[in-house]
């Protein structure tokens, strides 16, 4: 007798799918088995913004654009779609810090207890990026973050970053901190999740992305794997029909 | 009020590696199993296609197959004098979740523990001298031997498939293998994997500076094979996308790909899934358990009865449903009486990163395996001595890189920006040629009086119970064995020829924060006096004869190696006792 769970369809919800949502369930006979993929990626496609606001939308891409910067060679932050990413991901259920310990009491501990923060990441978000703006106008003749020069623009993060400047309503720092992680995994994260466009970030260092089977490379010794990244996705190149 | 099953002979609580081993010896000795598992079911082949499970993101970053500390969490503090605060995200260490369990997502590095590990206290006091342990160091005695385990081990390593090559075969020490190690009944069932030209490099220089390095045992098969239950595994294709994410190819040994299957043919064996045991309820004489209390997904509480108890979640929530279950005393420090939350541990990582030149090396770094590597043993456990040293332990090294997976593995060298063109510049550089192995230096952690696990005073899980509560520290001698290891290490990637070496020394405090294995220890150790050990030497509680505790919870101190192999041996060891002694005369099997 097998009393199936339930799989869970829908987008948003495969995050948290696996835990406190799906049915329990008696297994007895022979090994469950049910067609297809239990939880199948989501494609994050182009498009309108879904979490940030215009304002913030044209802040955030000009601060993924001086994090990582465009070169001759390697697209920016910007082109590479880090901020269309940290959308994607603010809107969903890292924005809203699903399945992590939010029960108070709230206290400031050590650094070695880790963040004991009630904010959200798409709080944090919301609230550093008005900062950030807030603190450029301010500080610089009434101009938002994305108006200054990148010269301007690098000064400004790197007083955030080192505490110098100040936010009212965030630790300006805190927020820095989350960018220095959001951006770079929007820059070398799979493509399904919106950055990483056309695997710039795979293709600037090399990464094959989810070639799978090396078995005839692991003994081929100090040689440059000469294929090109595959995503989850595939490549452009092998649909030409889809963008 | 919950509602009551028929009573079945066993009940397990949690179906990882050492539930589904139990299940799998209980019920082939005929007995009525059942198995309650706190998370979902999952299938190696619709759970991780290879198609999609090579997500850096879904995975490694945000954890998908992990628990989710809104199920659960702990509390952490460093020490007695401080508030614990509860564990809100993951960092240190990695609690599983769902049937599989640990087994799902680890690497595959399959290590035996050294015959001295087992009597440690015993040896290190003949060799050194009682003075020379710190006087709040609180190791043991096992109450089992290697020899007794070597068995267990060899059926656990014929189970998995693993693949290495023997240093120790019944006494022979044999080139290539850990001259170290003890002396193994068989060779492994396959041989080593293949290595990459990093790991290559290392056993090299390794070797030339007059170490006995040798291929790390791995549960990712080189080759293959098909298991004493008729399962079949499949060669691994080195995707670099092991620990963290489930194998779809069915190369990596876990409960799925090697008992399972073979498990749920037998008609006395089921599972419930998503449902969480609340309790072990203990009847009037505190002596007998009774079975046990759960809640499913859909918030039903029931009652499993059953006339054995096999606990085997993941460490401290064993600790902590005994602790629940009031099934033992509690530890109290400052007493230093009780044994329930005793000698906790957890592991002392620490790493080398090394940068080469660009124009020279090219290391294809994603091109590994979860268990891949080479490795020397000189400096583990007390292959070398001590004395002039001033500490105990140690670990094994090696060049034990898994991957090359961009989010986690993009080095710079120090000084290097944190943002910016430079930094961007500096990861292109040295993506290829530069090497991070992760968990380098796998170095022990013995047991102290004030480090240990109770019951939270404050913060609760969702069905309102207190959290269990981590006191826990890095002592002198464990911060001594870690510089003198990583030295050793650190030495070895300079004569590999790296132009930077930079050591990243594990420093006090311990910080939750920082990711170094999931192998936490302890709590309910073993033993062989009822005043200091939970459990007696078949991993039976000394209070509830009819309780058995699996799990590295049974540690009295970790030792300098992975804790898997060691986990599933004494799985068996108590499984074998349970067939051949308990059942014939259900009670205490030891007098004390």
């Amino acid at each position: 007798m097998i009393h199936r769970r339930k799989f869970l369809l829908s987008a948003t919800l495969w995050f948290v799918g696996t835990s406190s949502l799906t049915h329990a369930s008696v297994i007895n006979g022979h090994m469950p088995w049910s067609p297809f993929p239990m939880s199948p990626p989501e494609f994050e496609r182009p498009g309108p913004w879904q979490f940030f606001t215009a304002d913030e939308a044209v802040a955030i891409e000009a601060v993924v654009d001086r994090i990582i910067p465009p070169d001759p060679e390697t697209p920016g932050g910007k082109e590479a779609g880090c901020a269309v990413f940290i959308d994607r991901q603010l809107k969903g259920p890292y924005g809203s810090g699903a399945g992590l310990y939010n029960l108070g009491p709230f206290i400031k501990g050590t650094k070695q207890q880790g963040p004991q923060s009630p904010l959200t990441p798409a709080e944090l978000y919301r609230k550093g990026l008005a900062g950030l703006d807030k603190y450029c106008k301010a500080s610089l003749g009434g101009k938002a973050f994305a108006q200054l020069s990148s010269d301007q623009q690098d000064d400004v993060l790197k007083k955030v970053e080192s505490g110098q400047a100040k936010f009212e309503e965030v630790d300006a720092q805190g927020f820095f901190d989350a960018l220095l992680k959001d951006v770079p995994e929007g820059f070398f994260s799979d493509p399904i999740h919106g950055g990483n466009r056309n695997m710039v970030g795979w293709s600037m260092i090399g990464f094959p992305g989810i070639r799978y089977d090396y078995r005839d490379w692991v003994h081929r010794h100090n040689e440059r794997y000469p294929h090109p990244p595959v995503s989850i996705a595939g490549r452009a190149d092998w649909t030409p029909h889809k963008s | 009020m919950a509602r009551k099953l028929p009573a079945k002979d066993v009940v397990i609580i949690g179906l990882g590696w050492t539930g589904s081993i139990l299940a799998h010896e209980l019920a082939d000795a005929g007995l009525e199993v059942v198995a309650i598992e706190r998370g979902p079911w999952r299938n190696t082949a619709t759970d991780y296609p290879p198609g999609y499970v090579a997500d850096e993101l879904r995975y490694r970053i945000r954890h998908e197959l992990f628990l989710r500390p809104e199920q659960t969490t702990f509390t952490f503090r460093n020490k007695m004098d401080q508030t614990a605060l509860p564990i809100r995200s993951w960092g240190a260490f990695m609690p599983p979740n769902g049937v599989g369990g640990g087994g799902v997502h680890w690497n595959a590095e399959t290590w035996r523990f050294l015959p001295s590990d087992f009597v440690l206290r015993t040896h290190l006091t003949q060799r050194y001298g009682a003075g020379f342990l710190p006087q709040d160091m609180t190791i043991q005695d096992w109450g089992v031997t290697y020899d007794e385990l070597e068995p267990h081990y060899d059926r656990f390593e014929y189970l998995c498939g693993t693949s290495g090559q023997a240093g120790n075969l019944k006494g022979q020490i044999i080139d290539g293998g850990n001259p170290f190690e003890g002396p193994r009944s068989r060779p492994y069932p396959t041989p080593p994997q293949g290595q990459p030209f990093s790991h290559t490099l290392f056993g090299k220089a390794a070797h030339e500076l007059g170490y006995k390095p040798f291929p790390q045992p791995s549960g990712n098969l080189s080759r293959a094979y098909k298991n004493p239950l008729g399962m079949r595994l499949g060669p691994c294709t080195y995707c670099g996308f092991c620990e963290w994410f489930g194998c779809g190819n069915y190369s990596k040994a876990s409960p799925q790909t090697t008992i399972l299957p073979a498990l749920l043919r037998k008609p006395n064996f089921s599972a419930r899934d998503n449902s969480e045991v609340k309790s072990i309820n203990v009847d009037g004489s505190g002596k007998r358990a009774t079975g046990v209390t759960f809640v499913d997904t859909d918030g039903n509480e029931w009652e499993q009865p059953a006339d054995l108890v096999i606990l085997s979640a993941f460490t401290i929530f064993n600790v902590q449903l005994l602790l629940l279950s009031k099934i033992g005393k509690p530890y109290d420090p400052v007493s230093n009486t009780g044994v329930v939350g005793r000698n906790f541990t957890h592991q002392t990582i620490s790493d080398v990163t090394s940068f080469f030149d660009p124009a020279k090396f090219i290391f294809n770094p994603f091109i590994a395996s979860g268990a891949i590597g080479m490795c020397i043993d000189e400096f583990n456990g007390d292959n070398f001595d001590h004395g002039p040293h001033g500490f105990v332990g140690g670990g094994y090294v090696g060049q034990v890189q898994t991957n090359g997976r961009p989010i986690e593995t993009a080095p710079v060298p120090p000084g290097t920006p944190r943002w910016g063109v430079e930094w961007k510049k500096a990861v292109k550089e040295n993506y290829q040629s530069a090497l991070k192995p992760g968990t380098g230096v796998h170095g022990s952690m013995y047991s102290y009086r004030d480090v240990y696990v109770d019951l939270d005073p404050t913060y609760k899980d969702r069905f309102g119970r207190p959290l269990a509560r981590i006191t826990m520290d890095f002592h002198d001698n464990e911060i001594k064995q870690n510089a003198f290891l990583t030295d050793k290490f650190a030495e070895i990637f300079k004569a590999m020829g790296a132009k930077q070496v930079v050591r990243e020394y594990r420093k006090p405090p311990y910080d939750v924060t920082k990711y170094q294995t999931t192998h936490l220890c302890g709590g309910a150790i073993m033993g062989t006096d009822p005043s200091t050990s939970a459990l007696n030497r078949y991993l039976q509680n000394w209070d509830v004869a009819n309780l058995f505790v699996m799990g590295a919870s049974a540690f009295p101190q970790n030792a300098g190696y992975n804790p898997t192999g060691t986990v599933a041996a004494l799985a068996f060891w108590a499984a074998e006792a349970i067939r051949t002694k308990y059942l014939k005369n259900p009670g205490q099997l030891i007098n004390a």
